[in-house]
């Protein structure tokens, strides 16, 4: 005799009712939810920018460029220490990876090591041979300097994408040089792919006449191209902003921008100490334009004129806003689907889904009667589990996630099935329906255990190994596969059994 | 309630081991085509492996695909094709650069194709997938697959003994080596997706020779004198009707998604398909002799020897 303890068909029962009240917001639209009593669960699953439409874009940070910046200011601070102690040397450059000095006097030596130990850590100063000196940045600088590029790459990112009041995106690290940024229902990538890969380092600099030592010569933006040389040394630079914006200057778009405190002195200075001559205003190594300096500028603020369309110069003040990213960003990666296409995919899906579930139905009340719709039971509950699951997890459902739940609700048939053709044999070994039923349930259960977890293997190893919509497949199928165990056991063995219980026949209907 | 219709009324007792020669034949003769397909034809990867350019755009009014490919191929960019997509006024032009191609210029040829399509065009879709992705997303599908089949060895392995793990893993080998080999043999385009459908099929092909392996483990305990071959003849024969019952309803859900689907998820769909029916037909002519001759010909079954429980 089997008999289901009174607690244990309570907390069945209730639990399929949490099952279907938390995957119900699933079946009406966003809209429609707003309009819902707050008690009622909102969350509904979210879908993948295969379905609802938008922009997947992955980045790499360019790192190798970013500590090659990193030595050459490691450069610059050594010559700054070694003037300021009067050190003299013959040559100062770097030489793979490490800066490289060679000391006129080598007396200097231990003065020079003691000099150069006030900037960085002394294990990465060595000195291989008399009166050269060599500085390498040591393993923990250079990787909280990764560290840090890449944390700042992901911040300048974000807040771009914010200016641009792109909703519910998702800007992610990847790995130690990658970010991943995801744009739902954003179907122009081109324009954010210009604007987050700008680098966007803003300086200002001395025009000088060609051939004065300590220039360098960069190319020109304004509309007759030509080129400039100018000082190296930057007056001032993007750092210094505390904001920018469009505007127009006699009908020309411009960019006006405010500098803090610190930027605001040293453009005074700067302005104050060379009226008349040329001022380059210089971004990511190109010259905007070179106006002269008519007079001292010491309000802090000032306005950037140039060969600017009203896009380019409401974009231009929107990345100065956000910053400069502190190394370049290429992209690796990039897929875009139109609202157009995830709309006929959200289609193809449901009626893939609804077209399998009604054959399997059907098929299972032919082949089985009312244990097959007690199957079926089960596996509307099955799909009900698998939607309310992925909607409190927060995963997302793409368009293989769809073909997941399409095999997911065939292989949880399959475990119905197993019972099924168990108590068949159990009958025809001679069972009375009681026994009969309670054996197929114990037997078919380590079945339907091991057959259950090698899928399972399969799709976790797929979750971790997999990306983008791959990913999905695999959640939805181990979802799935997991709430079986529930619903087509616990559930319709409960459904089973009661029935026998209230209606005591003599042979079971199968 | 009407008597429901019983596919099987009684346990069949039909020989498997009759022609488990031929099978293996046959078997082996797939493997060796799938073999040497890829060896030498090797397989059509999609943007996802190979890199390069996918476009899927709906023009205004049916696409003629001559004049977009004169206007495209003009461009220069590599290696252009263009293909009707699932409707007439669909085109997916793929876009493939020589190998030297890097991360900018692919960024670049995007900018090029949209504009000699010029204004109009709805995109459906674009995906670009630079080389070093590319190479990576490879790496990553060949240690999904490798890995699940490992992970799927030592669960049965440890549940059903090193035998029946290997039978198991061979099975899965011969089912996802020739789904892999179809590809290559027609064709098809190869991309993540199929990949997931790959690693799908060994979960779902494992899971056939799981029930009948716990059904040889039970006769074993049941019949202690019964001959092996007997043994796992008969546990193939009482599994059978659920064998054909559960795969026939996987094949109807994998042929609802093979008709209604939709193109994106067709190749998906495909090695599903495939998959399925190949997997039936391995777990029963080809895993379960092989059981056999793996075991020795004999009685070899982890967990057999267990006092049968109450």
């Amino acid at each position: 005799m089997i008999h289901i303890p009174r607690w244990q068909a309570i907390a069945i029962v209730s639990l399929c009712f949490i099952g279907i009240i938390f995957s119900l917001p699933n079946l009406f639209g966003r809209k429609t939810m707003e309009t819902l009593p707050n008690w009622i669960p909102h969350r509904q699953v979210s879908l993948g920018l295969d379905l609802q439409g938008g922009s997947y874009i992955l980045l790499e940070v360019d790192l190798d460029r970013a500590l090659a910046e990193y030595t050459d200011s490691l450069l610059e601070e050594i010559r700054g220490v070694l003037r300021e102690k009067q050190i003299a040397f013959t040559n100062l450059s770097v030489e793979n990876g490490s800066v490289a000095i060679a000391l006129r006097d080598v007396a200097q030596a231990s003065a020079a090591r003691e000099a150069i130990r006030t900037i960085t850590a002394s294990s990465g100063i060595t000195e291989p041979s008399i009166g050269k000196i060599l500085v390498r940045p040591s393993e923990a600088e250079i990787t909280a300097r990764k560290k840090q590029i890449v944390d700042q790459s992901v911040e300048i990112v974000r807040r771009r994408v914010d200016e641009t009041g792109t909703k519910e995106s998702s800007i992610q690290r990847q790995g130690d040089r990658r970010v991943i940024v995801e744009l739902p229902g954003y179907d122009d990538p081109q324009r954010m792919k210009e604007l987050i890969g700008k680098t966007a380092k803003l300086t200002f600099h001395l025009v000088e006449e060609p051939g004065t030592p300590g220039t360098k010569i960069l190319d020109s933006e304004e509309a007759g191209g030509g080129k400039y040389t100018i000082n190296r040394r930057i007056i001032v630079s993007g750092e210094n902003l505390t904001d920018a914006q469009p505007t127009y200057v006699d009908g020309q778009p411009v960019v006006s921008f405010r500098f803090d405190s610190t930027g605001a002195r040293r453009f005074g200075d700067a302005t104050q100490k060379n009226v008349h001559r040329f001022l380059a205003i210089v971004l990511d190594d190109k010259v905007i334009s070179a106006p002269t300096i008519r007079e001292p500028i010491l309000g802090g603020s000032g306005i950037i004129s140039g060969h600017f369309t009203p896009q380019s110069a409401s974009d231009l003040a929107l990345l100065l806003r956000a910053g400069a990213l502190p190394a370049p960003l290429k992209v690796l990666e990039e897929r875009t689907v139109g609202p157009g296409l995830g709309a006929d995919s959200i289609a193809a899906g449901t009626v893939a889904c609804l077209i399998g579930y009604g054959l399997i139905a059907l098929l299972m009340v032919i082949g089985y009667g009312l244990f097959g719709i007690f199957a079926n039971i089960a596996l509307l509950l099955n799909l009900a589990f698998t939607l309310a699951i992925m909607a409190l997890l927060g995963a997302t459902l793409t368009l293989p996630g769809i073909a997941g739940i399409v095999l997911g609700l065939a292989m949880a048939v399959d475990a119905n099935v197993l019972i099924f053709e168990r108590m068949r044999e159990e009958v025809r070994f001679g069972r009375s329906p009681f026994p009969a039923v309670d054996n197929a349930f114990q037997r078919a259960y380590v079945t339907i255990l091991d057959s259950n977890v090698t899928t399972l293997i399969a799709a976790i190893i797929l979750y971790i190994l997999g990306t983008g919509a791959v990913r999905g497949f695999a959640v939805t199928l181990a979802i799935g596969i997991a709430a079986s165990m529930f619903t087509a056991v616990t559930v319709s063995r409960f459904m089973v059994v009661s029935w026998l219980v209230w209606r005591r026949p003599a042979e079971l209907p199968l | 309630m009407f008597r429901p219709i019983q596919l099987i009324d009684k346990v069949p007792s039909l020989d498997f081991f009759r022609w488990h020669r031929a099978c293996f034949a046959l078997s082996i003769i797939l493997c060796a085509i799938s073999v040497i397909s890829l060896a030498t034809r090797g397989l059509s990867y999609g943007v996802d492996f190979a890199g390069g350019i996918l476009i899927e755009a709906k023009t205004s009014g049916p696409a003629d695909i001559a004049e977009l490919r004169g206007k495209l191929g003009a461009l220069n960019l590599g290696d252009v094709s263009l293909t009707s997509f699932g409707a007439p006024d669909v085109v997916l032009i793929r876009v493939q650069q020589s190998s030297e191609a890097t991360e900018g210029t692919e960024m670049k040829a995007v900018e090029q194709v949209r504009s000699a399509l010029g204004a109009g065009v709805e995109y459906r879709r674009v995906e670009v997938v630079g080389p070093r992705v590319g190479a990576e997303l490879v790496i990553k599908g060949a240690l999904a697959i490798a890995l699940s089949l490992v992970g799927i060895m030592l669960y049965m392995a440890i549940r059903y003994g090193w035998r029946a793990g290997l039978t198991g893993v061979i099975a899965i080998l011969h089912d996802c080596l020739t789904t892999v080999g179809l590809f290559s043999v027609t064709g098809m385009q190869f991309d993540l997706n199929v990949v997931a459908a790959v690693v799908a099929i060994a979960g779902f092909s494992i899971n056939d020779t799981v029930v009948i392996d716990d059904r040889i483990r039970e006769n074993l305990r049941k019949y202690k004198r019964m001959d092996f071959r007997d043994l796992i003849n008969q546990s193939v024969n009482e599994t059978m009707a659920r064998t054909l019952v559960t795969n026939g309803l996987v094949l109807l859900a994998v042929l609802a998604l093979v008709l209604f689907g939709g193109p994106v998820l067709f190749s998906f769909s495909i090695a599903m398909l495939w998959g399925v029916v190949l997997g039936t037909y391995s777990t029963i002519y080809v895993a379960a002799p092989l059981e056999w001759y793996i075991s020795g010909r004999g009685r070899h079954m982890h967990g057999s020897h267990e006092a049968e429980p109450a």
